[in-house]
């Protein structure tokens, strides 16, 4: 068996959620294979080659994969797919977008976010927001599988060195060009790996008043989160929503703060180690899941929080 | 032009489901069924493209059961000018839909198919991108912003670090995020209306192509539980056991 994983990076790092990916691949067992595909990502390269456990880095070096568009990078992927059994990318935006492409071209059903594998066909992967566990089996010569990062531990990212393989790539795909990109900005630390973080939901009322949360999550080194009501309401920007329909966080410390803990944003959190809620009504459904609750307004507490920290 | 809507009949996003007590699956009898929410701004997206002259006609598709209809009769009722249903009655997964929905897009000829990014029964979140790679068309996946001007679609997508933007040349797959735009309540006469609508039906198994499912369920299980938790007076407390019991700071 032979496993192709696809790093996610930005041609400057390795995405650390490509190592806890490598890991689900870790679990399925045989040679684990890295693709690169970027524009002069040499630094990403030099990173995936010394990656714990990984027999050979494919690079692809093309400037029509310098953007990620699913496009080319799902056709540079089904052409190497021949060679492998299994192919894995983290379920994060990046994956989602090209690896069912590949999975249409290939005619073979890809296995979305998977959270544990049971053996080389089999592995399980929640529906309906979480509320379901469903073990699915696959029939396909080739298994395609989004990986559900917070699911799986990350691989050490030194100890390897891998020989580095360079692969050509044909011509772009012509009807679609990347136009520009608006990043937010944050000094905060990335939402998907952070230890702690701190979320706001539509109970804070207003993109002003969201900066407490900010202040907050200064205090503890943590990355800031939000509801997707919040986000609808222009309190924060859309990389911060947490959910079924965002981005899913398994943190050491959640702090869901005026939050009501609708299914869909439980979804994206529920799984963090230590969960805090603070809301001003005790029958928020959120305080079904936390550990620490505080039933009062988040404007007396969370400054007596930034104030004691 | 003519656009394709495909909207997907679920379990409602209020509904918490329950696993059946056999690990068979979950069960849906009897609970509130309504169409993807995704799948409302697809078809709202489509209907300012008519309203601003862009597109012609709009067209809502499903494949599903025969109660698939009425998630149709609720497109209809918001002002698609009708509708496809291909029936059938077992689940069809995200490549056979993709498939079937190729050949409605060889029979209808659209420029624009706009999908839900994600269907929230089964989250899979792949048919989109799935039909694109088969029609060999460009993707617009995750939008909150489509822009048309003739033959090229500015694109804004939302991603893991904030949006980007994307020229697009039609003909071309657009997948939705709820931030696209606000769906419209269909109002009384609308719905009278959308009952005289027409609904053309053919069973899905006829339409050549291969549905049969890859994946095998094997059970179902219920996620396991949170142990209860304790309520602290105050952030003084919340401090103390956060340093103290669990050691998370
Ligand atoms: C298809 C679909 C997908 C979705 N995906 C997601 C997703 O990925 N993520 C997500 O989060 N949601 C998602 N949602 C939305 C979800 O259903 C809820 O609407 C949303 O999570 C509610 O956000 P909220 O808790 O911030 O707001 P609300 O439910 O309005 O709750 C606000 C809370 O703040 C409390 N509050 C108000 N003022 C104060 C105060 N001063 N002090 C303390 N507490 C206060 C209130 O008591 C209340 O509990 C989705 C919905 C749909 C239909
Ligand atoms: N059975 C179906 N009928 C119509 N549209 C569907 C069906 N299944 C999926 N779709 C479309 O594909 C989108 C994504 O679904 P999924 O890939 O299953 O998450 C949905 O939002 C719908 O627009």
């Amino acid at each position: 068996m032979s496993i192709l994983v696809v790093a996610e990076h930005d041609n400057a790092s390795l995405n650390p959620s490509t190592l806890n990916t490598i890991s689900a691949a870790a679990q399925i067992g045989g040679e684990i294979d890295l693709l690169v595909a970027g524009l002069d990502a040499s630094a990403v390269v030099d990173a995936a080659k010394a990656v714990n456990g990984i027999s050979k880095v494919i690079s692809a070096n093309h400037e029509a994969l310098g953007d990620g568009l699913a496009e080319n990078i799902a056709w540079l992927v089904k052409g190497l797919a021949k060679d492998y059994s299994h192919i894995l990318v983290s379920a994060s935006n990046f994956g989602k977008n090209f690896m069912p492409r590949v999975a249409a071209m290939l005619d073979m059903m890809q296995i979305s976010d998977i959270t544990e594998v049971v053996a080389d066909d089999t592995f399980v992967r929640p529906i309906y927001a979480g509320n379901a566990l469903q073990t699915v089996q696959s029939s396909d010569a080739i298994k395609l599988i989004t990986v559900r990062t917070t699911a799986f531990d990350q691989i050490p990212d030194n100890g390897g060195s891998a020989e580095v393989i360079d692969t050509e790539v044909d011509e772009a795909f012509g009807r679609i060009q990347f136009v520009s990109r608006d990043v937010t900005e944050s000094e905060r630390p990335d939402l998907a790996s952070a230890k702690i973080v701190i979320s706001g939901g539509r109970g804070v009322g207003s993109k002003e008043d969201f900066a407490l949360i900010e202040q907050l999550a200064e205090k503890l080194n943590a990355a800031v989160g939000a509801s997707r009501a919040a986000v609808d309401a222009g309190y924060a920007p859309n990389d911060y929503q947490v959910g079924q329909t965002g981005k899913v966080v398994a943190p050491d410390l959640y702090i869901a703060v005026g939050i009501s803990g609708a299914i869909q944003h439980l979804a994206g959190m529920k799984e963090s180690k230590v969960i805090v809620a603070i809301n001003k009504d005790e029958d928020a459904p959120i305080f079904n899941v936390a550990d620490y609750g505080i039933v009062a307004d988040l404007f007396d507490v969370v400054p007596e929080l930034i104030e004691a920290l | 032009m003519k656009v394709l809507v495909a909207v997907k009949r679920v379990v409602d996003f209020n509904v918490r489901v329950r696993v059946k007590s056999d690990g068979s699956g979950v069960d849906i009898d009897n609970v509130k069924m309504s169409m993807n929410p995704f799948d409302e701004s697809a078809i709202e997206e489509a209907l300012r493209m008519r309203e601003a002259g862009i597109a012609s006609e709009v067209i809502a598709v499903s494949i599903g059961g025969t109660k698939s209809q009425e998630t149709l009769r609720t497109a209809l009722a918001m002002g698609a000018d009708r509708a496809i249903h291909l029936e059938s009655t077992d689940p069809v997964e995200p490549l056979g839909v993709a498939k079937l929905l190729t050949k409605i897009v060889e029979q209808e000829s659209p420029e624009v198919v706009i999908l839900g990014k994600q269907a929230i029964d089964d989250d899979s979140n792949q048919t989109g991108q799935m039909l694109a790679a088969l029609l060999d068309w460009p993707q617009g996946s995750f939008a909150s912003k489509a822009v048309f001007d003739g033959n090229n679609l500015s694109l804004t997508r939302e991603t893991d670090s904030g949006l980007e933007t994307l020229s697009i040349t039609l003909p071309a797959v657009i997948t939705t995020d709820l931030r696209l735009n606000e769906p419209r309540y269909p109002k009384l006469p609308d719905i009278m209306k959308a009952r005289k609508k027409p609904i053309d039906t053919h069973d899905a198994a006829s339409m050549g192509v291969d549905i049969a499912p890859r994946l095998t369920v094997l059970n179902v299980t219920e996620p396991p539980a949170r142990e209860p938790g304790i309520k602290v007076a105050n952030a003084a407390e919340l401090i103390d056991k956060l340093k103290n019991e669990t050691g998370v700071i």
